[in-house]
């Protein structure tokens, strides 16, 4: 009964949805002031809608109903309830459930939020909110349903949720991804609003930062908890593949950065108008294309769901309706939009063009890299490739190596013009310290001097100093805003000293061991202790034991565990590391290889928390900038916008 | 107000982009699910015959001509589903078809049988998945399709429907047929 009440409760949703479609923008369109007015009850009840849809399909989870063949395919009555809940969006149909039910959220924040909109703009963005829901919506009832049933014939127990993904950083990791994905839509349907009236001006984007830096916050979050739960659960230690899926939701992010520092220009100085549009566009729909990819079994990869042809053709219908539809109107409105100002090459908004140049080729790189093997595939008439990391470090890193020097010294440029070579006259001492100090650390700490790592390197530390100089001469932060991009500039820099001290002065190896056993790594020394059998709430495992010690000091016990879960018998390797902030070791069991022998994976890997401390940097950052007052404020502009101009 | 050529680029970059995902998908066949197996001999095994369990079956068992090896168990629905057109199968083909009984009990499984009719020249007990595993299975019912030399060449996942039997597996089958025989 519970699963019906869901289920009907979504189709009632998609009827709301089409109603806030249509209801607020035909209201524009008569100039019907009270029809324009709907949309914020709508969005209201097609979000309590989804709720009680969401809520009902974690009841059939928490119940163990597995006549409902959704559940049945994701849980098992053994499974720990935490589980349980976060099954709920573990595979495709409810975590698209999850997805709409954040679209709705974010649509509702908008009617809620929103007093510094005009009448006529809000049910525009709204429409357009609805618009999506409905698209969304559609595709749950029509594709992909969470509630069918599993009759006459329904198991007397659950196939089990995949073990990868029994982890506490999966039950975090699709909200926060979803959050910033479909949060995108909220400049996206501003920009779209915007569009359709052909009025592009400050008020524009002043409105549209707080939201597109919300939704980036979000976006970086999830991407960073998804590389840690890659680093410590898929058991290899690396962090960051460029797999097809982690790269769908790489993009979007680079062009949110990208569309967060145009809006700034656009915002302050009236620049890039039709740019900044472009990018909202762009960033809204790269989104998309990464759910098509995930869900359309398109491109192969670790983390997609099930091959299932009619959902790929309807989201690429939708993609088709939603981005080639903005793109037409963008052509044939943005020629109206003129910017106003003039600026200089050593001016801000240079600044600014230039991290958007950068980032745009820089997201190209990452597009055609994960779109290779397909657009090979087509041409070749079916040979398969795959484009990996080697592709992505050689085109992808000097790029953005680029933008870490236009990142160092952005901070001290100003708008339209800066007087001088300020940079180099006031800092030159410090430039050149840098790269001297860190050779002499290098060699100090160090196996070996590294010329790229050292450049890397020096490029991280000129943005936190130059950063902490800028606050240091202009005495106090003088906004949320300032204060956020700091801390998110800071944060790039912390993630960039991870990344680069990682990879190049990690240690590890692949041993055999015998119980007694001890290898040397980094300086550490680490002990083979033995295994014994556990048995965890839905699995057994091995678990080893491992003692780490450092010149005869004890260091940490570490127990990495392979678990065969005893109902789909998959084979999971948990491994253990002893964190720290400058070094993690690792230890990872693998296959048992004699009669008391088992194959290890022992990895130090110095500085590597940086890079997920970096992230979390980066996104309070983004989050700090939503503080800002001005953002609040309700604005004057609403005034000289009168009601009903519509097309 | 004149119209700017240059604002309909990301419109077509976009059109393009579409163009190659339709085609990429055409080229997707939906019922081939990636496997590291296809066109890999049959992983080796020494397992029991469900029926009589002082027999072991082993990959020599299973080569000779062209067969199915199909993944069942008693505690899988679909299993049911599918158990008609395998009775079907083996009544109106002369293909041999064998069964791995997956992390069953050996009763239970008889029992299934007995009630249900048996389809298989034999079941192999997998009682402890072993050989599930080297198959790489996600789950009952699956149905591989093997060449007379015993190379995996073709897998299907989920229920054997009239329609998959009709439209996926037969045509396979009659392909490595033919190759055999010519």
């Amino acid at each position: 009964m519970i699963p019906e009440l869901g289920h009907f409760s979504l189709i009632l949703a998609l009827g709301l949805s089409v109603a806030l479609a249509v209801l607020p923008a035909l209201g524009v369109y008569r100039r019907d002031a009270l029809l324009m007015q709907t949309g914020p009850s709508i969005a209201t009840g097609l979000f309590v809608l989804l709720a009680f849809s969401f809520g009902c399909l974690m009841y059939s989870f928490i119940q163990d109903d597995f006549s409902v063949a959704y559940v049945a395919n994701n849980s098992n009555s053994a499974l720990p309830l935490q589980y349980k809940i976060s099954a709920v969006w573990g595979a495709h149909e409810g975590s698209f459930l999850l997805w709409t039910l954040i679209a709705s959220g974010w649509t509702l924040a908008v009617a809620a939020f929103s007093r510094g909109l005009t009448f006529d703009m809000k049910a525009r963005v709204l429409s357009v909110l609805g618009l999506l829901c409905a698209g969304f919506a559609s595709f749950l009832l029509f594709t992909s349903n969470p509630f069918d049933r599993n009759l006459p014939f329904h198991p007397a127990d659950g196939g089990d949720l995949n073990p990868l993904l029994q982890d506490f950083g999966l039950i975090v990791h699709p909200p926060m991804l979803y959050m910033g994905y479909v949060g995108f839509a909220v400049p996206f349907a501003l920009a779209i609003a915007t569009l359709t009236t052909g009025r592009l001006d400050a008020a524009w984007a002043r409105w549209s930062r707080p939201w597109t830096n919300a939704a980036w916050a979000f976006l970086t979050v999830g991407i960073t908890l998804g590389s840690w739960w890659a680093y410590y659960e898929l058991g290899w230690g690396g962090w960051w593949f460029w797999d097809a899926v982690e790269n769908a939701s790489f993009m979007p992010w680079l062009m949110g950065i990208a569309l967060i520092h145009s809006l700034a220009a656009s915002e302050k100085r009236g620049v890039f108008k039709s740019w900044t549009v472009l990018l909202a566009i762009s960033t809204f729909s790269l989104s998309l294309l990464g759910a098509f990819l995930v869900r359309s079994g398109v491109l192969t990869s670790v983390h997609a769901f099930a091959v299932d042809p009619t959902r790929g053709i309807f989201i690429l219908m939708f993609l088709v309706l939603v981005i080639g539809g903005s793109l037409t109107l963008y052509a044939w409105k943005a020629s109206g939009i003129k910017s106003e100002a003039q600026f200089e090459w050593n001016s801000r908004e240079a600044m600014l063009l230039i991290n958007n140049l950068l980032l745009v080729v820089a997201t190209a790189s990452v597009l055609l890299g994960t779109l290779y093997p397909l657009l090979y595939e087509v041409i070749t008439d079916g040979k398969k490739i795959s484009v990996g990391p080697p592709y992505f470090n050689r085109v992808f890193v000097p790029i953005v190596c680029l933008l870490f020097i236009a990142m160092a010294v952005s901070p001290f440029s100003r708008w339209r013009r800066t007087s001088g070579d300020v940079l180099l006259r006031q800092h030159w001492p410090f430039l050149l310290a840098t790269p001297v100090i860190i050779c002499l650390v290098t060699y100090v700490v160090a196996t070996g001097i590294d010329v790229i790592a050292i450049g890397v390197e020096t490029l991280a530390v000129w943005i936190l100093v130059l950063l902490a100089r800028h606050w240091w001469q202009a005495g106090s932060i003088s906004s949320a805003s300032q204060l956020g991009m700091m801390l998110a500039h800071a944060g790039i820099a912390v993630a960039i000293l991870g990344v680069i001290v990682t990879i190049t002065y990690s240690e590890g190896r692949d041993v055999r061991m015998n119980p007694g056993e001890s290898i040397a790594l980094a300086g550490y020394d680490i002990t083979f202790e033995g295994v014994q059998k556990v048995r965890g709430p839905n699995y057994l495992a091995d678990q080893a034991e491992f003692n780490v010690t450092r010149d005869g000091e004890f260091v940490a016990k570490l127990r990495p565990e392979k678990r065969v879960y005893s109902v789909g018998q998959n084979v999971m390797t948990e491994a253990d590391m002893d964190p720290g902030l400058m070094r993690d070791v690792y230890v990872a069991l693998g296959e048992k290889v004699g009669d008391t022998a088992w194959a290890v994976r022992v990895h130090v890997k110095p500085f590597v928390r940086w890079i997920w401390l970096g992230g979390l940097l980066v996104a309070l950052g983004g989050f700090v900038t939503l503080l800002d007052k001005r953002y609040r404020r309700v604005r004057e502009l609403v005034s000289n916008n009168v009601v009903g101009t519509a097309a | 107000m004149t119209f700017n050529k240059s604002l309909l680029i990301p419109l077509g970059v976009f059109g393009l982009l579409v163009v190659f995902l339709a085609l990429g998908f055409r080229l997707q066949d939906p019922h081939l699910l990636p496997s590291v197996l296809i066109d890999k001999p049959f992983p080796e095994f020494e397992l029991q015959d469900l029926r009589q369990p002082d027999q072991l079956r082993t990959l020599a068992d299973l080569s000779g001509e062209v067969s199915l090896v199909n993944v069942w168990a008693t505690w899988c629905p679909n299993c049911l589903i599918e158990h008609p057109e395998l009775l079907r199968i083996s009544r109106e083909t002369d293909l041999p078809l064998y069964g791995v009984n997956y992390n069953d009990d050996n009763g239970k499984a008889l029992g299934w049988l007995a009630r249900h009719e048996n389809p298989y020249e034999f079941s192999i007990v997998d009682d402890k998945g072993t050989l599930a595993i080297d198959l790489g299975v996600y789950g009952a019912p699956e149905t591989f399709v093997l060449d007379a030399s015993g190379v995996i060449r073709f897998r299907h996942v989920g229920p054997v429907t009239p329609e998959v039997w009709r439209e996926t597996l037969l045509p396979v089958v009659e392909h490595l047929q033919g190759m055999s025989d010519g």
